[in-house]
């Protein structure tokens, strides 16, 4: 009686791994449109929950917008084409890659200025910290006069004072 | 010179704190609508209570009037709902449903219930026109001035504030 059990467990177990995905969506899916609509459905955001794409969201929304692009690319329409679609209806914001404009510049040159401030800092850093440094850096005399009597064999500088 | 060490944290904290703040203030449903200023998408749909007549924006035109985008499963539109019954009692401005991906059974049942302040509504049973316009979440609201552009969406319920701030004021200018 057990085996049956866990049977029906692995079954269940092993058809959660084919629940993903769109294939249940349409019957019989063709997998040259289905490729290209998740590369596609995964570039979009999906609006009603903003943090998934339009690819691994369930909500109602996300799912018409899969139906929509899936029309439109049997329509014979080009990425570009539904991607425009998308942004006429939406905005930019419904792009996970923002275009680059006057409104998204800040957020697009943010990274590079701040790398490049951090960069300028560190020279100005490097630069400040230089003098000092050298001097520190290299055996003074006093040290190396110990360092000749120990060679010599004379008595330890530990005891000299 | 020793001093600058402790206050260049303290300003970058202090931006943060600055930019963080900002954020907390905005609201990330509402996006901002590309159809500001632009002409409302065409369309042509059944009527609710007439699934024989059609209606399309175009016999609008001259007009200034509300496109709202309801539906009976929609749990915001009722905390909208009596705000549109007062403005249709005061006959403030023509209100136009889009009734969005509902069943016409359960859409007239709740438009019984719950009052009918709409000219009359139509029912987009698939969603396609909802895409047309970017809805993303009902309720949604858009003013359209005379010449049939869209000037205002309200995305979410129309709150007495957006009322009295923002769609009022609208109105008269654009009937003015």
């Amino acid at each position: 009686m057990k085996t049956p059990a866990a049977f029906l467990f692995a079954l269940a177990l092993a058809a959660c791994g084919f629940a993903w995905g769109q294939s249940a969506e349409i019957a019989n899916p063709d997998p040259k449109v289905e490729a290209r609509l998740k590369a596609i459905a995964h570039e979009l955001r999906c609006l009603v929950c903003q943090n998934q794409t339009i690819a691994d969201s369930d909500a109602p929304l996300a799912v018409d917008l899969r139906k929509q692009t899936r029309a439109m690319i049997a329509a014979g329409k080009s990425d570009e084409e539904i991607r425009g679609y998308m942004v006429d209806r939406y905005g930019d914001f419904v792009l996970y890659k923002p275009p680059f404009n006057a409104a998204t510049a800040v957020l697009w040159m943010a990274p590079a200025l701040l790398v490049l401030g951090g960069l300028a800092g560190l020279a100005l850093m490097l630069r400040r910290r230089k003098i000092p440094a050298a001097t520190a850096a290299g055996p003074d005399a006093r040290k190396l006069r110990d360092i000749a009597a120990l060679l010599e064999g004379d008595s330890p500088p530990a005891k000299r004072k | 010179m020793k001093a600058l060490k402790y206050i260049i944290p303290l300003a970058i904290f202090g931006i943060l704190v600055v930019f963080l703040g900002i954020g907390l203030t905005k609201d990330p449903r509402k996006v901002p609508s590309p159809f500001i200023g632009k002409a409302a998408p065409a369309f042509t749909l059944s009527m609710l209570h007439e699934p024989g007549a059609s209606f399309a924006p175009e016999q609008m035109r001259g007009k200034v009037w509300l496109l709202n985008v309801w539906a009976s499963w929609c749990v915001s539109c009722k905390v909208e709902h009596p705000i549109l019954n007062e403005m249709n009692r005061q006959g403030v401005v023509t209100i136009v449903g889009l009734n969005y991906k509902d069943a016409r059974a359960d859409a007239q049942k709740w438009l019984k219930q719950n009052g009918d302040p709409y000219l009359f509504s139509v029912s987009d049973i698939d969603g396609k026109v909802g895409i047309d316009y970017g809805v993303y979440g009902a309720p949604e609201t858009f003013v359209i001035d005379k010449q049939g552009v869209i000037r205002y969406k309200q995305i979410g319920p129309i709150t007495p504030e957006a009322l009295d701030k923002t769609i009022l004021p609208l109105l008269k200018q654009l009937n003015g």
